[in-house]
C-alpha cells in the first residue's frame, strides 16, 4: 500500500474513532491550560519568540563555523566526533562502538534521531539488547509500536491498556494508578542503568561557544544514562546548534513552556565531555555522532530553511486540528503534525510525502504556538506548489482548463447551469458510491441544490419588470 | 576498512554541503516574502531579562518567590538561621525518612552534613561502587546556584560530587549558602559561565523540582527515574 492510501484508511479509521478523539482532546486541553498560564507569566511572549527566532536564524546560517567549533571544542575535551551523511552511515558508526567495546546490554534515553535512522531495529539485528528507559519509551517498545508523539510517546494509551501490557510483558502491575505503574518502570530500570555496557542519549542543544550538549528531560532517565554506563554515546541532528551559552537561558524555558507547559523542565543537563580528571563518575569514553541525512537538502532551500529552526518541543503537534484527529501514528514519520508535513517530504521525498502537506486547513494555529516562529503553514502550502510544479496532476490541469472555457463563455455557462440542475438529481443516485466519478470528493460532503433560477435569471426578470 | 575511510570523510562532504547550500541567503524571520539583509543588534538574548517571568531585585523578594516556586515543584525549601538550624533539619530529615545510609562529597557544607547526621557515608570523591549509592536512603550536595526565577537549583559534577550522586538515591538534599541565590537564568548562566569558563565541569545541570513523569495520562508522578524527593536546605 502507498504512503497516501495508508494514510487515508488510517485518517479515516482514527477519525471516526471517537474514544480516540475525546481521550486526546481532554490530554491536550490540560496541556493548553498550562501553557497558556506559562506563557501568561513571561515579560513578553513574543519579543522572546522573535528573539529565539533570529538566534536560531543566525545559527543555521552559519552552521558551518558553528559545527566546527563545537567539534573542536568537545575534541579537545577527549570527546570523539562522528559525521554522518545518513541514517546507514550512523547506524554503522554507533553499532561499530558496540562492537569494540564488546557490549550487550545498551540503555538509551529518549531519542527522536534514533528513530528517524531506525536505529533499535539495527542493533537488535546485530545481537544487542535495547532498553528505552524514558517511561513513555518504554511502554511503546513493549508493545513494538512508533511513539505516538515526539514528546509524548504514549499518550495514546490509557492506563487500564498499560497495566495489562506490563503483566503480559514484565508480570508485574499491582494496579493501575500512574504512581503504581510507573514505579514498575522505575524497578526494572534500576538494575539496567547499572548493569548497561553503553548509555545512548540525543541532545536538545549543542552549544558552539563553549562546546556542550545540552539535553532536556523530566525523569532523570537521561541523568542516569550520562552516569553509569562506561561508555556514552549521543546522536544528535546538526541543526541542533546554538551559538552561546547564554542563549540557553531563552531556550530553555521557553522550550519547556511551549513543550509540555512547565516553567523548566526537570532536568537540564550540558555535556561537555567524558569523565575529567578529578570528577567522581561519568563515561570514560563518549561519543558524539552529528547527523545529516537530508538536513542540509533542506538547509539549501531558502524560503523554508527556517523549518531547520525546530527545537522539536511538539506545540504545533498539539495545537493542530489534524494532528488531534486522525492521531500521531497515522502520520506514518518519525516527526508528525505540521511540522512533520513539513520537513518529511524534504527528508524521505516530495512525491511521496506531499498528501501531508494537503492534509491541512491551513489555519495556521502551527505557526502562531511555534516558540521560534517557523512559517509552517506557508510552508504547506509551498510543499503543495513545489509537488505540482515538480509532477502536475493531468487530470486537475484538464479539469480546469474545461472550467475556464465554460466560465469565459456566457453561452457556455448557462449551458451548464441548466444541465447542472437537470442532472443533479441522477448525481444523487449514485453520490459517494464507487459510480460516482466525483466520489472523493462527495463521499463526506453535500453539494447544495442548484437553483432553477440562478441570481442572473431572477434579475434580469427583475430589471424587465420594472 | 573502505567503509572506515569514507566515514572519515563525511565532515567535509557535510560541511560542504553546508557552505554550498548557504551560498544563498534566508529570508529574516518574521519577514515573510521580505528583506534578505540581517542586521544584528547583539545576540538577541542578551536582553532575555527583559522578557523572562519577573523577578522582584530585593533579595527578600528573591528568596520568597524561590520558596513559591520550589512549593508549585513539590520540593521542600527550608530557609534556616543558622548552623544550629541546619544540623537539626538534617536531623529530622533523617528521622522522618529513616535513613540507614547516605552518600555525599567532600566539601565544607556536606562534611558539616554528615558529623551532624553521625550515620555510614558512601563518598563519592575518589570513586565509589555504584549498587552501594543505590541502597543509600539520601544523597547530599553542595551546588553552585539557586534560581529564584524558575526555583532551580544549579549542580555541576565538581561541585556535586559527580553525575550520580543527585539523580541515583531517592531523595536529593542540596545543602546552599545564601549568596548562591540569583535573580533569574541569564545570572545563573553568566554565574556559571564566571566560575568555570573555559574550563568548564564536564556536567553542569539545572534541576528543577524532583524526577517526574507524565506519560500515563498525562497525569503527574513523581520520583520516575531519579529522586522522589528533593529537599533544599539554604543557610
Amino acid at each position: 500500500m502507498s504512503f497516501v492510501s495508508q494514510f487515508k484508511a488510517q485518517a479515516g479509521e482514527k477519525t471516526r474513532d471517537l474514544r480516540h478523539r475525546q481521550f486526546i482532546r481532554t490530554a491536550l486541553r490540560g496541556y493548553e491550560t498550562a501553557r497558556d498560564k506559562r506563557k501568561g507569566a513571561f515579560q513578553s511572549w513574543e519579543s522572546a519568540r522573535q528573539a529565539a527566532a533570529e538566534t536560531k536564524w543566525e545559527a543555521i546560517n552559519h552552521l558551518d563555523e558553528h559545527l566546527v567549533a563545537l567539534t573542536r571544542q568537545l575534541e579537545a575535551r577527549g570527546t570523539k566526533v562522528h559525521w554522518a551523511s545518513t541514517g546507514a552511515q550512523a547506524r554503522e558508526i554507533i553499532a561499530q562502538i558496540l562492537r569494540d567495546k564488546q557490549a550487550r546490554c545498551i540503555i538509551k534515553s529518549k531519542a527522536m534521531t534514533s528513530e528517524e535512522i531506525h536505529l533499535n531495529d539495527a542493533l537488535e539485528k546485530e545481537g544487542f539488547t535495547v532498553v528505552e528507559s524514558d517511561l513513555g519509551e518504554f511502554i511503546v517498545q513493549l508493545r513494538h509500536e512508533t511513539p505516538y508523539h515526539i514528546v509524548f510517546p504514549s499518550m495514546h494509551l490509557t492506563r487500564g491498556e498499560i497495566r495489562e501490557l506490563f503483566q503480559r510483558e514484565l508480570g508485574d502491575a499491582p494496579s493501575d494508578t500512574p504512581e503504581d505503574l510507573t514505579m514498575v518502570a522505575r524497578r526494572v530500570m534500576r538494575q539496567k542503568y547499572i548493569t548497561a555496557d553503553v548509555g545512548f542519549t540525543g541532545a536538545n542543544f549543542a552549544i558552539a561557544e563553549t562546546g556542550m550538549i545540552s539535553i532536556t528531560e523530566n525523569e532523570g532517565n537521561s541523568r542516569l544514562t550520562a552516569a553509569l554506563p562506561k561508555t556514552m554515546v549521543t546522536l544528535i541532528g546538526i541543526e541542533k546548534v546554538l551559538p552561546r551559552f547564554a542563549d540557553l537561558a531563552l531556550f530553555l524555558p521557553m522550550l519547556a513552556t511551549a513543550g509540555a507547559g512547565q516553567p523548566m523542565t526537570c532536568y537540564n543537563t550540558m555535556y561537555s565531555g567524558p569523565r575529567q580528571p578529578g570528577e567522581a563518575d561519568g563515561p570514560e569514553e563518549w561519543h558524539v555522532v552529528l547527523l545529516d541525512n537530508r538536513r542540509t537538502e533542506l538547509l539549501a532551500d531558502t524560503e523554508q530553511r527556517d523549518a531547520l529552526h525546530c527545537i522539536r518541543c511538539g506545540a504545533c503537534l498539539n495545537v493542530c486540528p489534524i494532528f488531534r484527529n486522525v492521531g500521531g501514528h497515522t502520520y506514518g514519520t518519525t516527526y508528525s503534525g505540521p511540522v512533520g508535513a513539513v520537513i518529511t517530504p524534504h527528508l524521505r521525498g516530495l512525491q511521496e510525502w506531499k498528501h501531508l502537506s494537503n492534509a491541512s486547513s491551513l489555519c495556521g494555529v502551527c505557526t502562531e504556538a511555534c516558540p521560534v516562529k517557523i512559517d509552517l503553514h506557508h510552508h504547506l502550502l509551498q510543499n503543495r506548489r513545489n509537488a505540482s510544479a515538480s509532477q502536475p496532476a493531468f487530470l486537475e490541469k484538464l479539469a480546469y482548463k474545461i472550467f475556464g472555457i465554460v466560465a469565459n463563455e456566457p453561452a457556455f455557462w448557462s449551458l451548464a447551469k441548466k444541465l447542472g440542475w437537470l442532472t443533479q438529481p441522477l448525481h444523487d443516485a449514485v453520490k459517494g458510491s464507487a459510480l460516482d466519478p466525483a466520489r472523493a470528493w462527495t463521499k463526506t460532503r453535500d453539494l447544495p441544490p442548484m437553483p432553477r433560477e440562478t441570481f442572473k435569471d431572477w434579475w434580469r426578470k427583475r430589471m424587465k419588470a420594472e | 576498512m573502505k567503509k572506515a575511510e569514507t566515514i572519515l570523510n563525511e565532515r567535509d562532504n557535510i560541511l560542504g554541503r553546508i557552505r554550498e547550500a548557504l551560498k544563498a541567503s534566508a529570508p529574516l524571520p518574521g519577514s515573510h516574502g521580505g528583506s534578505h539583509e540581517h542586521t544584528p543588534a547583539g545576540p538577541p538574548a542578551s536582553h532575555a531579562r527583559e522578557w523572562l517571568p519577573a523577578v522582584g531585585t530585593s533579595a527578600a523578594e528573591q528568596f520568597e518567590l524561590f520558596a513559591r516556586n520550589a512549593a508549585d515543584l513539590k520540593a521542600d525549601f527550608q530557609l534556616l538561621a543558622s548552623r544550629e538550624e541546619l544540623k537539626a533539619a538534617l536531623i529530622k530529615l533523617r528521622d522522618a525518612g529513616k535513613w540507614q545510609r547516605i552518600a555525599s562529597h567532600g566539601g565544607e557544607l556536606t562534611d558539616f552534613a554528615g558529623k551532624s547526621l553521625g550515620l555510614p557515608v558512601t563518598l563519592t570523591d575518589r570513586g565509589y561502587d555504584v549498587q552501594e549509592m543505590e541502597q543509600c536512603d539520601a544523597g547530599i550536595t553542595e551546588c553552585d546556584a539557586l534560581i529564584a526565577q524558575t526555583g532551580s537549583v544549579a549542580v555541576t559534577s565538581r561541585s556535586a560530587g559527580g553525575r550520580a550522586l543527585s539523580v541515583l538515591p531517592p531523595h536529593h538534599v542540596v545543602i546552599a549558602r545564601r549568596d548562591q541565590l540569583v535573580a533569574d537564568l541569564p545570572a545563573a548562566f553568566a554565574r556559571l559561565q564566571e566560575k568555570y569558563a573555559p574550563d568548564f565541569p564536564s556536567m553542569i545541570s539545572f534541576i528543577t523540582g524532583p524526577s517526574r513523569t507524565g506519560d500515563i495520562e498525562r497525569i503527574l508522578v513523581l520520583g520516575a527515574h531519579g529522586p522522589k524527593k528533593l529537599t533544599i536546605l539554604c543557610i
